[in-house]
């Protein structure tokens, strides 16, 4: 986008300013606007994964959730919620070390929130088209600990430390087998770069790599537990284990701090989700390539606003996927106990991880066996010329 | 002294570096009350388990002392607030005891049906505070569903919907409201086709298996040694419950009535109803077997609830009048044991020729429950030791009493 | 086993040590000297017939009348008296255990009496003591851990005394 801009405005060439400030000028305003947008995408998310954990959680427990902030389904119950903790009382327990317990939650929300930087929501829709944003994805979530760890060890409190020692090994852990499973599609498309990995799997829904051989299809699910597992929800909610720790690295934490926290654990479960989405579920692409069928692409020579209209459905489309991902775990909070640190470990490093490692072996062996890769590829005819050849894309972002 | 003073635990000087010492409770979400628990971990692991009770201390027993045993009642509602019905129970028949008075056959049956329905509701709080101890919101939600309906039943009966005082010295305080029993039939009837769903949520998930199978494995010597009783002890195996094996003055209530003592026996439950099998990840006397006897006695409960609905149809309308507020107690003390839905109940009285007991004991079956955690805690992670206090099924009220 | 019997068997290896019994009341009981506690449950406990494998309750209750015109009428000496429930699951038989004890040790007021525990024979009786130590003021010699059990540990005097007095005030709490 900043590009396209900074070609608009060198073509007028109004010699007002000098060229670098107009540029740095541009880049920064740019740059606001697509954090703006990409904020609201989150904070909104969040808002509505809140409304939804309730409302799933009331029909699973057989009650109505909230139903009486703002209209009959009370929609408006997480900016009720969120009014509620930011006016609450800014409290530092007295013990705490005043700096990092301050500093914990948003450190905790970068991480979450950075994520999205790197994510396309749409083709070309993504703030930073970065050709290593699979690794990249993985290396910023996996800081979010450090506001866990620094927040749990800053509150001074026994439980506190507890929940954070419990993150600390078990989000450690569980970046393995998550990793194994992200360099499966990332094998599979050759490429690391996000938009070249959903463009791979254009066409129709047996085109996503979930579908691509029978080793990509068990590795989604390792991919869900470990995930699940990597944001601490429910069944592997240990660090906040509230009937055995209280609330874990929370214990200490009230009001708007709290809330930094909960954003960054709501963030974190949309970008798992959003990750799993591309990785696997097609991305953007629907199960009908509707936009390719009604010829809304660049490649047919549609008209730039048809293609970007095709790219909002796809982004539509994306966010539907990632949203049935959240629902997901909000389906497994309510129906299943938690396990025990013990065994959660157990399940990482004695069944994850094995069968993560076993499927990266049997994706690259049904590669070199089926050159082709996908035996149940049916693409739609001149379509498959569309797909990018170059694996560091270097499509202009577009937020 | 002062409160200066720090706690003598608190400040030992054998704690090792590596050793922490952590207070579960009194403010904790899963130590059902005000229980506190002094953990000392190494790491995850629990290598001792210091209980201190006391949080909810009222004296009762001091209490029972200057007033009558009728007025006591309400004192015993607030032992055991989930178990009112059962406590009324035992206090009731141990003073009748003392007077000599018998109830009427319809009265009894009044009373095996309101303190089997107690003990329903009971065992689902008991279900449903177990799954949130182990992080399952969902039971309670469900369970709790249910049991409003049986406290909506109690509303009805005597106005009160936790703290009855229904059963009193000498008899009830009134027969039940026209239509009470279609309506108490109806919630059976709603209730039965339930328990399955209790049994799909946590009898049979792999992961609540897990989490109890092997868990506080209570041996039935031990059981006994530390005076558990109720579904703990019957959860290790031993067939022994006061309804059947008790004092004659509290057998006979349960005369002509059928069921089956809950206990796993030669490695199998009672075939009496259908219930899921017991996984082969257990072990017989941990926290999975104590839920799951509770589990099993509902239904029981449920099958004598319906017998003493055919019964009380079938008897005459004849009441034992209450005794009254001021009647004299005669000289002499008598102790008896009621099953209460979390262990032997026993209450003592000792009459002095006053309205007023010499001296009004309760022995609280949660408190010989609970001093076995340390026991069963000691060896295990953190996250056991809720699994193990929730399966004991404790009510802080009777224990500090 | 008749009641009879278990007290023909007790008097039999422990005839100087009974002091009482009666078997008309509604819960017989056998009263023993303070100082042969623990053998004689050791005894009814490990006895093959006896097997008392279940302690129910230690309770404490003190005999006294505060009041100086009620005193003059009742058929008691001042006193305290711990009573033991017993039962056998195997044998399917009860017994009621006894103990008195002066109210004060050496009859010197804040002095306890001193009973012997059983605490290493039914595990039961290890909280049970602690209790009764706690609320009606006996001392039971050789308890492991003999601290309070319901009261704070630094409250002062023994609740089901019949002369206790609650205190006007705790910590600053208004307490009456």
């Amino acid at each position: 986008m900043a590009k396209f801009f900074i070609e608009y405005l060198d073509s007028l060439s109004i010699p007002i300013l000098p060229e670098w400030i107009v540029h740095a000028l541009v880049y920064l305003i740019v740059g606001l606007v697509q954090c703006g947008v990409l904020l609201a995408i989150v904070m909104v998310s969040v808002a509505v994964f809140t409304w939804m954990e309730r409302k799933i959680a009331g029909r699973i427990q057989d009650r109505l959730g909230p139903t009486r902030t703002g209209g009959r389904f009370g929609w408006l119950q997480p900016l009720a919620d969120g009014i509620k903790l930011w006016t609450k009382e800014d409290l530092v327990p007295k013990n705490a070390d005043g700096l990092l317990f301050r500093v914990a939650p948003y450190i905790a929300f970068c991480a979450s929130f950075t994520v999205f930087l790197a994510l396309p929501f749409s083709d070309g829709w993504v703030a930073q088209n970065l050709n290593v944003a699979a690794f990249f994805v993985l290396a910023v979530a996996g800081l979010e600990i450090f506001g866990t760890i620094l927040g749990g060890y800053g509150s001074g409190s026994k439980w506190s430390l507890f929940g954070a020692m419990r993150e600390a090994a078990q989000v450690v852990s569980y970046e393995v087998p998550l990793g194994l499973c992200v360099l499966i599609p990332v094998m599979i498309a050759g490429s690391m770069n996000l938009v070249t990995i959903g463009n791979i799997q254009a066409g129709l829904f047996t085109n996503w790599l979930i579908f691509h051989d029978p080793c990509t299809f068990i590795t989604f699910f390792v991919y869900g537990t470990c995930a699940v597992a990597s944001v601490n929800r429910a069944p592997f909610d240990l660090a906040e284990a509230e009937s055995e720790l209280v609330a874990g690295f929370m214990t200490e934490y009230s009001g708007f701090r709290w809330s930094i926290f909960f954003m960054a654990e709501y963030g974190s479960m949309l970008a798992v989700s959003a990750l799993a989405t591309t990785l696997f579920l097609g991305g953007w692409n629907g199960p009908v390539p509707v936009t390719e069928l009604l010829g809304w692409t660049e490649a047919a020579g549609a008209h730039p606003v048809l293609v970007q209209l095709g790219n909002l459905l796809g982004a539509a489309n994306f966010l539907c996927k990632t949203y049935i991902g959240v629902t997901v775990m909000i389906w497994a909070r309510w129906s299943l106990p938690r396990l025990r640190i013990d065994q959660v470990m157990t399940t990482c490093l004695k069944y994850c991880l094995p069968i993560a490692a076993a499927m990266l072996v049997g994706a690259t062996l049904w590669l070199y066996a089926f050159p082709g890769g996908m035996i149940l590829k049916q693409r739609l005819p001149d379509v498959s010329s569309q797909v990018p050849s170059d694996s560091c894309g270097t499509k202009t972002g577009d937020g | 002294m002062s409160l200066e003073r720090l706690d003598p635990e608190m400040v030992e000087f054998d704690v090792r570096t590596d050793e922490m010492l952590i207070n579960m409770g009194p403010q904790h979400p899963s130590t059902h009350g005000v229980l506190r628990l002094l953990l000392r971990t190494d790491g995850e692991v629990v290598t001792d388990v210091t209980p201190h009770i006391g949080y909810l201390h009222r004296c009762a027993e001091k209490i029972g002392e200057n007033v009558t045993a009728r007025q006591w009642i309400p004192y015993t509602d607030r032992m055991d607030y989930l178990a009112a019905m059962n406590m009324n129970l035992g206090w009731s028949l141990v003073v009748e005891k003392l007077l000599g008075r018998e109830v009427t056959e319809r009265t009894r049956h009044v009373r095996v049906l309101v303190s089997e329905l107690n003990r329903i509701a009971n065992h689902l709080v008991a279900v449903a505070a177990y799954g949130l101890d182990l992080g399952n919101f969902t039971p309670y939600a469900w369970t709790f569903r249910e049991r409003e309906k049986i406290l909506d039943l109690f509303e009805e009966v005597c106005g009160a919907r936790l703290t009855c005082s229904y059963i009193v010295p000498g008899g009830i305080t009134g027969d039940f409201p026209a239509g009470w029993l279609d309506r108490c039939e109806t919630f059976l009837q709603e209730f039965e086709p339930i328990i399955d769903q209790f049994h799909s949520l946590l009898t049979n998930s792999a992961i609540f298996i897990r989490r109890t199978g092997g868990i506080g494995v209570l041996s039935p010597e031990m059981a006994i040694d530390y005076g558990c009783t109720g579904p703990v002890l019957r959860g290790s195996g031993v067939k022994w419950d006061v309804r059947r094996d008790g004092d004659p003055w509290y057998t006979r209530m349960y005369e002509d009535y059928e069921f089956e003592v809950i206990a796993e026996i030669d490695g199998k439950y009672p075939q009496d109803q259908e219930y899921p099998p017991v996984p082969e990840a257990v072990v017989l006397g941990d926290s999975w077997h104590r839920y799951y006897v509770r589990m099993l006695e509902v239904v029981q409960s449920m099958r004598l609830i319906r017998q003493a609905m055919e019964f009380y149809r079938q008897t005459d309308p004849q009441w034992s009048d209450p005794i009254k507020v001021t009647e004299k107690l005669p000289k002499g003390q008598v102790y008896l044991e009621t099953e209460a839905p979390k262990g032997q109940m026993g209450f003592m009285v000792i009459g002095d020729g006053t309205a007023k007991p010499w001296r009004a004991r309760a022995r609280s079956s949660s408190f010989c429950n609970l001093s076995v955690v340390a026991e069963l805690c000691r060896g295990g992670l953190i996250a056991d030791v809720p699994a193990v206090v929730g399966s004991l099924d404790l009510v802080l009220g009777e224990i500090d009493r | 086993m008749e009641t009879q019997a278990i007290i023909d068997k007790l008097r039999e290896k422990f005839a100087a040590e009974i002091v009482g019994s009666d078997l008309e009341t509604f819960d017989p009981w056998v009263e023993i000297t303070p100082g042969s506690v623990p053998q004689v449950a050791q005894f009814l406990r490990d006895d093959p017939q006896l097997r008392f494998d279940l302690l129910h309750c230690v309770t404490g209750v003190d005999y006294f009348e505060p009041d100086e015109k009620k005193a003059a009428k009742v058929d008691w000496e001042p006193h305290v008296e711990v009573i033991y429930h017993l039962s056998s699951m195997a044998q399917r038989h009860r017994l009621v255990l006894k103990v008195t004890l002066p109210r004060w040790k050496d009859d010197t007021p804040g002095q306890l009496p001193e009973v012997p525990t059983v605490s290493h024979l039914w595990n039961t009786a290890n909280w049970h003591e602690r209790e009764v130590f706690d609320l009606s003021g006996v001392r039971f010699v050789g308890h492991p851990d003999p601290r309070r059990m319901l009261c704070p540990e630094d409250w002062v005097g023994h609740p089901l005394r019949k002369d206790y007095e609650m205190p006007t005030e705790y910590h600053g709490i208004r307490a009456r």
